[in-house]
């Protein structure tokens, strides 16, 4: 793709997610988009976020499940940005009707990072050593592509599917708890709709980590001292709706809720 | 359930069923649902013949070393098809010690689960026992992974004939860390399961009728409706904490718990 279309694509992604109207997949339309193509895209789209005063305070990591890998016939994660504009309090309503348009929530452990890690060679060990503390965490995946009919180029461009998300109110140091063992419960409405553990993301949310610093690290990128980094969901995505509330627990780290209207 | 109390089977039919579902256990065979031939066999029925094998493993001198719950999973319920869990007994041959080898040839088409064991320090007597219950009477808790192998073919089979079937008991694992009952957030304990190396399952204990020690109160609630109770130093297996993974000769396993170290085993 060249550098007009790439502009334009993320041009476009940026205001279907202003208006809150999913296009059409870019795969469909441009059958010969690369992933790379697919990832200058994502930066279009958040360089129009930055231009309307949003701030990068973090990145998230998608598709680390094998699930999920598999159903995009994929065999990587990828990634995408957070700003400060995505980022809700615990037990504060997000509100679907401004903001999404087609939500999904999953559970993840946020890490918040004490020091800059620049890849490659980035090891689990220089994660953990980086790593201020953990957080549980709701991500509301959202795709401006019309029901989610993405492949892995799409999501790439959308940044990564990202939508809002939820920090809880715990903040754990890494050496308290095992990261790959650690159970997590999710629950809509008061039912458990869904259990899992850190070894679902990648074998462990360590990995994911490590294997975001290691690729960013290609490109001269640093994951920086004090973001935010979404490990990827550890359970089955859900979809949700206005009136829906969803929490979730994790052992030995605390919970996360938020109210949708 | 007037079911739970009445027979619609002779007892020499429950006899003859109680031997025909032993039998596929012992010899390793599968046989088609016992209600295809007694459409009408009630939950008393179902459990008679439980019970009866039960016997008839005793008479022979096997020690029954514990309970099990089974299809104990909101998830798992709607896969089998069934409306609410069961329990089973544990036999002492169905005892493997861990890191142990599990004869595949002597199972049908076996699958394996993790979950926890509760053993307790008092006795469980229903009805009316809860959480509560079970906490104060429990000594520890400690790691395990059962071998589940339904007798009925491509593991088809409906509440009642599972019931007959010794909900699907064939083998277990225990072992890891035990841990006192204060000490484990039992909602949120993760468990990650492996097969050769690769996660194939991973889960929570709320995966279990949202708290496991809800399985051992409704175990003892189920008990009680035949007049029976958990004694002191019971050994129960709460159901599965993660799907059921099929697993074949050759395959090992291993189940990571948060906190309470790992369980493993090997097909052979």
């Amino acid at each position: 793709m060249d550098k007009q279309l790439i502009q334009a694509c993320g041009d476009e992604l940026y205001q279907a997610m202003i208006d809150r109207t999913p296009v059409r997949p870019l795969t469909e339309r441009f059958s010969d988009i690369t992933i790379d193509d697919a990832y200058h895209i994502s930066l279009r789209m958040l360089e129009r976020r930055i231009e309307a005063g949003e701030r990068v305070i973090g990145k998230k990591i998608g598709l680390t499940s094998k699930a999920v890998q598999n159903m995009l016939k994929v065999g990587q994660p990828d990634f995408g940005y957070l700003t400060d504009s995505m980022a809700f309090s615990q037990g504060e309503e997000m509100p679907i009707s401004e903001r999404l348009m087609q939500p999904k929530a999953e559970g993840e452990i946020a890490f918040i990072l004490k020091k800059d890690l620049m890849g490659p060679g980035i090891t689990n060990a220089d994660v953990l050593a980086a790593t201020d503390c953990v957080i549980p965490c709701f991500e509301v995946v959202d795709s401006r592509v019309e029901n989610w009919d993405i492949k892995i180029q799409d999501t790439v461009a959308d940044n990564a599917s990202c939508g809002l998300f939820v920090l809880g109110d715990r903040a754990v140091d890494p050496r308290k708890v095992d990261l790959a063992t650690c159970g997590m419960v999710v629950e809509k409405n008061g039912s458990i709709i869904s259990t899992g553990a850190g070894a679902a993301a990648l074998g462990s949310p360590v990995n994911c980590v490590t294997w975001l610093a290691n690729t960013l690290g290609q490109f001269g990128i640093p994951l920086k001292a004090g973001e935010v980094i979404l490990s990827g969901s550890l359970v089955p995505l859900e979809p949700v709706k206005a009136g829906d509330f969803m929490s979730v627990s994790i052992g030995g780290i605390g919970s996360a809720s938020v109210r949708f209207i | 359930m007037a079911e739970v109390y009445e027979n619609k089977l002779t007892r020499s039919q429950i006899e003859e069923l109680a031997i025909h579902c032993e039998n596929a256990e012992l010899e390793a065979y599968e046989i088609t649902k016992i209600t295809d031939d007694f459409p009408n066999m009630t939950y008393k029925d179902a459990f008679d013949i439980q019970w009866e094998i039960r016997r008839r493993k005793e008479e022979r001198g096997h020690k029954i070393v514990g309970m099990k719950m089974g299809l104990t999973s909101w998830a798992k319920m709607a896969q089998m098809g069934v409306e609410q869990p069961c329990y089973g007994f544990l036999a002492d041959y169905f005892s493997v010690p861990e890191g142990g080898e599990i004869k595949h040839d002597e199972l049908i088409h076996p699958k394996i689960e993790a979950e926890l064991a509760f053993v307790l320090k008092d006795e469980l007597k229903g009805p009316g026992v809860h959480i509560g219950d079970v906490l104060r009477a429990t000594d520890f808790v400690m790691p395990a992974v059962e071998v589940i192998d339904s007798r009925y073919k491509d593991f088809k089979f409906d509440l009642k004939s599972v019931i007959a079937d010794n909900s699907s008991s064939t083998r277990f694992v225990t072992g890891g860390r035990m841990a006192d009952i204060a000490d484990v957030d039992l909602k949120n304990i993760g468990v990650v399961m492996e097969i050769n190396g690769e996660v194939v399952q991973t889960g929570a204990g709320a995966a279990v009728l949202g708290h496991p020690a809800a399985s051992v109160a409704m175990l003892a609630n189920m008990m009680a409706e035949r007049g029976e109770s958990l004694p002191a130093g019971s050994f129960i297996m709460i159901g599965a904490i993660t799907a059921a993974v099929q697993v074949n000769k050759g395959d090992a396993f291993t189940v990571r718990y948060q906190g309470l170290g790992t369980l493993s085993g090997k097909f052979v």
